[in-house]
């Protein structure tokens, strides 16, 4: 059961190939549009039917509540999908997240001072090296990803535990700059969600227009085959879990920003939503096919469904519950369209031969 | 090529290297590896006897093995599956949704509990075959699959009870579950679990079916040919899995007298590091149950002494998480040591002549 | 014979000889048939004698319902004290998660160690009983604090406060908050936490006093005692009833995600929000005017108090029966209440005037 052959590979930049290759790409983006934009349709319906329910969900207040509550797992997802283009997966996100909201939780009380961008630099630092750490071991290991993340999720957790040993920072410990930085808004859009947007909007763009970026997806398809091509896959993977590393380590910070209240167990159990945001968002769980706007989509659905579900008063015991039906239902789609497309595409090879 | 559709290893693994070589390496440290996991178990056992106060009683055994009843059940399962190259991160999950179903059947049914029992025991079948479903019909990944339905089970789980625990079964029943054999302190359910290793162990290792599970492991195809339906032996793989998970269920709502949704929240982790402990291989192909064994046994004797001898719960995290990476590293580290020594005597065998 | 034919019929058996195991045994238990064997306790044995003396030297361990959580490190810290006082041995293991089997280990772990006195707040209250009792046989004594187990299972429950009490206090507070009228919500933890189920019962009798005839409950909301699921359940509240006036939350976690949504929303000192909370989390809202007054017992002296319980119980002094007194250090006097409960006391009432004189 092969599903590398017929995963929707999108083609490495550098060898564009002639005839059926460019319109298997221009499939893959109309693909890729269809899913954005049929995300869009179902955010558009959830919202519909909650206003309807409850008109006070489009209210201003409320919007920003989900705009803030959504920024978070925006920069997540879109790490993630960093590395599940990539064919690998970082279980480790949450464990990174909460270790690094500590740590800046723990900077402010030994040097009340310091600035909050630097702050937000030493956060992001650490959460790269955490990055550096999943990595190191893949590379070294040979095995899954999955499997060192597995690990990692547990031992980054504990090392968390360890050092907060049952404390909690609170909101008076830390400066007032830094905390209104999770509630601020500038023209009424969070500075959350704000930061969100220029990640998506990074990562989106090295994604599409950069020759390594394209590689990603090169790897992700076709391990093997890249490789041949000379693309440096193990030196890809390692910067890709660096990269995602640093995504997580500055959603730990502005999580300490948002939320005030830390203790060790901030962002337990995030891995599966970020996982499913991605996954929903139209990254394909086997590789090579995705994008950063879409996992960010697949962010911000999410997220409203929580919202509406507290709004409508629906019993918040099938929050998770819903969670798991989106993936295995995502995932299902994925593989449906998959096979639809390379039936298609047999199709027109033939015609054109 | 099931693992190929896993989150798999970085194609450095499946590159041009001389396979024979490695693959040979990789037999020699597997050899080897069954008898090292042994090894340590007895090392860990004496050490913890001689170190450890309290360590070597007949109390302490019993509270041991009892501990490690639902871990023993669900790494034998896991084991075949493995094997193969699939995975199931649902168990912990099942086994909390077999929990609350059968809480929630106890409650409000008004059946008998030995119906109860066996029907806890069939859904959970059922629940395994909507994985086995999801992998082999539909053709999708089973990590990504389990890491849906690890979500959506454990979700449903806390739908069927919500946050209620339903504690009122008999005493009988639950002393029963706690029982130990007559005259000694070995829990009396240990008996069930050895019955049940035999089985696998016999299955796996001495018919047709295991050494056609260790042909999928390793090539897909190579089973097809040997006249094994490859999807259909994964789909009852998952259903015996779900299975097992019923019985697990029952076992720890009698052992806590307690059926609630939150019971066994993260086993799927331990389970996984037994089996990777074990020496089974995370690409599947290779491996052995005694291995597991031992695994497991290896896995309870380091978390009873380190509790015993008060290490923090929170550095038990991160041994947890550590043992894992440490399992899936070091067989290749060894391998590759071995690869290189290999040709290094090759060429220096050339040079020689 | 293929592969899967042979492995469907080996499941095949595997459930027959499931379903016979199953039948075979006596006929059937149903739920009917097997009778609530859960005696009441009666675990007041032998005498109490007042006069003796606390012993030196007793091992006293606490075990919360997870390590990692501040409450608990808290009370455990003023556990420490009292022993500290009375030249015992002080030890704090736990689960680094919240949940009842790994407790389980850690009782069983505890009295293999030969604990005298095991102080433990349940994570369930059911599943670690078999382990208590257990425990017990070997020689401990149990002092639960916080959550309790079922009666038969520990010798004392140390209680933070009435539940009659918290009721009283809470509907006074916001009742003083509102104005006398309108619209409340209470946002709650779990919905089978045992405390907050009696609280949230008792408040809702306290309601229906006259002078509380114009306040309405809607609905009570979980949230899980998660700081983002409160924060949206905190959030969900808002939306759904627009007129709401205030509300108590009675967990620490709750009352807190509720403030910092509060407190950064338009709806800041207009709804008003009292609960259970920490000075130390509060201190924030209480000054900036989200939050009026809310109230709590001492997390530190009810460790303290439990401490001295179960000191006074391997002592001799008292046995858990009705009407046992003890003294519990700087606390003073205590009387063994009904089942063997022991009440620490009303709650403080914590305002922007007092709140800076505790640290906690």
């Amino acid at each position: 059961m092969s599903l590398t052959d017929t995963g929707a590979s999108v083609q490495a930049a550098d060898n564009p190939p002639p005839g059926p290759g460019r319109a298997r790409r221009g499939l893959t983006e109309r693909l890729l549009a269809v899913r954005e934009l049929s995300l869009l349709i179902a955010l558009a319906a959830l919202i519909l039917v909650t206003t309807l329910r409850n008109d006070r969900f489009l209210s201003g207040q409320s919007i920003k509540d989900l705009l803030l509550g959504c920024a978070i797992l925006v920069i997540l997802a879109v790490g993630q999908t960093l590395v599940i283009v990539t064919r690998n997966v970082d279980l480790s996100v949450g464990s990174i997240l909460g270790l690094v909201a500590f740590a800046t939780g723990e900077l402010f009380l030994a040097a009340p001072g310091t600035p909050w961008p630097l702050a937000l630099l030493l956060g992001v630092a650490l959460g790269a090296v955490c990055g550096v750490v999943n990595g190191g071991l893949i590379a070294v290991a040979k095995v899954p990803a999955l499997v060192i993340t597995l690990g990692t999720l547990y031992a980054f957790r504990g090392v968390d535990y360890y050092w907060a040993a049952g404390r909690q920072i609170n909101a008076a410990d830390m400066p007032r700059s830094f905390l209104r930085l999770g509630n601020q808004t500038v023209l009424g859009v969070p500075v959350l969600f704000l930061v969100a947007l220029i990640v998506v909007a990074a990562v989106g763009f090295y994604l599409r227009s950069y020759r390594s970026g394209r590689e990603l997806y090169a790897i992700g398809s076709e391990p093997a085959a890249a490789r041949l091509s000379g693309i440096p896959v193990g030196r890809r993977v390692f910067a890709v879990f660096v990269a995602n590393g640093a995504l997580a380590g500055l959603a730990g910070v502005l999580y300490a920003a948002r939320f005030g209240t830390l203790d060790a167990a901030a962002g337990t159990g995030l891995e599966l939503q970020v996982v499913a945001a991605a996954v929903v968002g139209g990254v394909a769980i086997f590789g090579g096919s995705g994008s950063a706007y879409g996992a960010a989509l697949g962010a911000v659905l999410l997220t409203t469904i929580g919202s509406s579900l507290a709004v409508l008063r629906i019993d918040p015991f099938w929050q998770q519950a819903v969670v798991g039906a989106l993936i295995l239902a995502a995932i299902g789609l994925d593989r449906l369209l998959a096979l639809r497309m390379a039936a298609r595409l047999r199709g027109r090879s033939a015609h054109g031969a | 090529m099931a693992h190929d559709s896993l989150y798999a290893a970085p194609p450095s693994l499946a590159d041009t290297e001389p396979e024979a070589g490695r693959l040979a390496g990789l037999r020699g440290a597997l050899g080897s590896w069954d008898a090292a996991i042994v090894a340590a178990l007895v090392v860990a056992v004496l050490l913890a006897g001689l170190s450890v106060p309290n360590f070597a009683t007949g109390r302490n055994a019993q509270f041991l093995l009892l501990d490690l009843v639902p871990l023993a059940l669900l790494a034998l399962p896991m084991t075949l599956i493995v094997i193969t190259g699939e995975i199931d991160l649902s168990v912990a999950s099942m086994v909390g949704l077999c929990s609350t179903l059968m809480g929630q059947l106890w409650l409000s049914s008004g059946l008998s509990l030995e119906l109860i029992c066996v029907l806890v025991v069939l859904l959970g079948a059922a629940l395994g075959a909507v994985n086995g479903l999801f992998v082999t019909g539909f053709g999708l990944p089973s990590l990504a699959v389990t890491i849906g339905t690890l979500a959506l089970y454990r979700g449903l789980s806390f739908v069927v009870l919500g946050d209620q625990a339903v504690a009122d079964f008999p005493a009988s029943w639950t002393a029963a579950a706690v029982q130990t054999l007559p005259g000694t302190s070995i829990p009396a359910a240990v008996v069930p679990v050895l019955l049940l290793a035999v089985v696998f162990g016999i299955v796996l290792h001495a018919t047709p079916v295991g050494r056609a599970l260790y042909a999928m492991g390793n090539n897909d195809e190579a089973a097809t040919f040997a006249g094994v339906s490859v999807p259909r032996t994964k789909f009852w793989l998952f259903v015996v899995s779900g299975a097992v998970c019923g019985l697990v269920g029952v076992f720890w709502t009698l052992r806590y007298a307690s059926a609630r949704g939150d019971n066994a929240t993260g086993l799927e982790l331990t389970v996984v590091t037994a089996v990777l402990l074990g020496g089974v291989s995370i690409f599947g192909g290779r491996g052995g149950l005694l291995g597991v064994v031992a695994g497991v046994l290896l896995l309870g004797v380091l978390r009873n002494a380190l509790q015993l001898a008060d290490v923090d719960a929170n550095a038990l995290t991160i041994v947890t998480g550590t043992l894992l990476i440490v399992s899936v590293v070091l067989p290749n580290a060894v391998a590759d040591v071995r690869a290189r020594l290999h040709r290094r005597r090759q060429r220096a065998r050339l040079t020689a002549s | 014979m293929s592969t899967y034919r042979r492995l469907r019929a080996g499941a095949t058996a595997l459930t027959l000889a499931t379903l016979l195991l199953g039948s075979a045994a006596c006929g059937g238990t149903t739920r009917e048939n097997s009778g609530t064997d859960s005696g009441a306790g009666a675990q007041a044995s032998g005498a109490a004698n007042p006069d003796a003396k606390l012993k030196e030297g007793l091992k006293i361990a606490f075990l919360p319902k997870q390590v990692n959580n501040p409450y608990f490190t808290t009370s455990d810290n003023g556990g420490k004290d009292a022993v500290t006082e009375i030249k015992g041995e002080f030890k704090e293991v736990g689960p680094s998660e919240a949940s009842a089997s790994s407790q389980v280990s850690y009782i069983n772990t505890l009295s293999q160690q030969g604990m005298d006195v095991i102080v433990t707040s349940a994570n369930d209250p059911n599943a670690i009983c078999g382990a208590l009792n257990q425990a017990k046989a070997a020689g401990a004594k149990i002092v639960t604090f916080d959550s309790d187990t079922k009666p038969e299972c520990r010798q004392i429950f140390v209680n933070q406060v009435t539940a009659e009490g918290i009721a009283e206090s809470q509907v006074k507070l916001i009742s003083q908050q509102i104005g006398g009228e309108g619209e409340i919500a209470i946002l709650s933890a779990t919905a089978n936490a045992t405390n907050q189920n009696a609280w949230i019962a008792l408040m809702k009798e306290e309601l229906k006093k006259p002078e509380y005839s114009k306040i309405k409950l809607v609905t009570v909301a979980y949230g899980n005692d998660d700081d983002q699921k409160s924060f949206q359940e905190t959030q969900g509240l808002l939306q759904s009833y627009p007129n709401l006036k205030g509300i108590i939350s009675p967990t620490t976690v709750g009352v807190a995600a509720a403030a910092r949504y509060l407190s950064g929303s338009q709806y800041k000192g207009k709804v008003k929000l009292t609960g259970l909370g920490t000075p130390n989390q509060m201190r924030e809202y209480v000054k900036d005017g989200t939050v009026d007054a809310f109230a709590l017992w001492n997390p530190a002296d009810l460790g303290y108090l439990a401490a001295y319980a179960g000191a006074a119980l391997a002592s001799g002094q008292i046995t858990g029966a009705e009407g046992d007194k003890f003294t519990a250090g700087k606390l003073g006097e205590f009387a063994v209440g009904k089942d063997g409960v022991v009440v620490l006391g009303p709650p403080t009432v914590f305002d922007k005037n007092n709140i800076d004189q505790f640290q906690f």
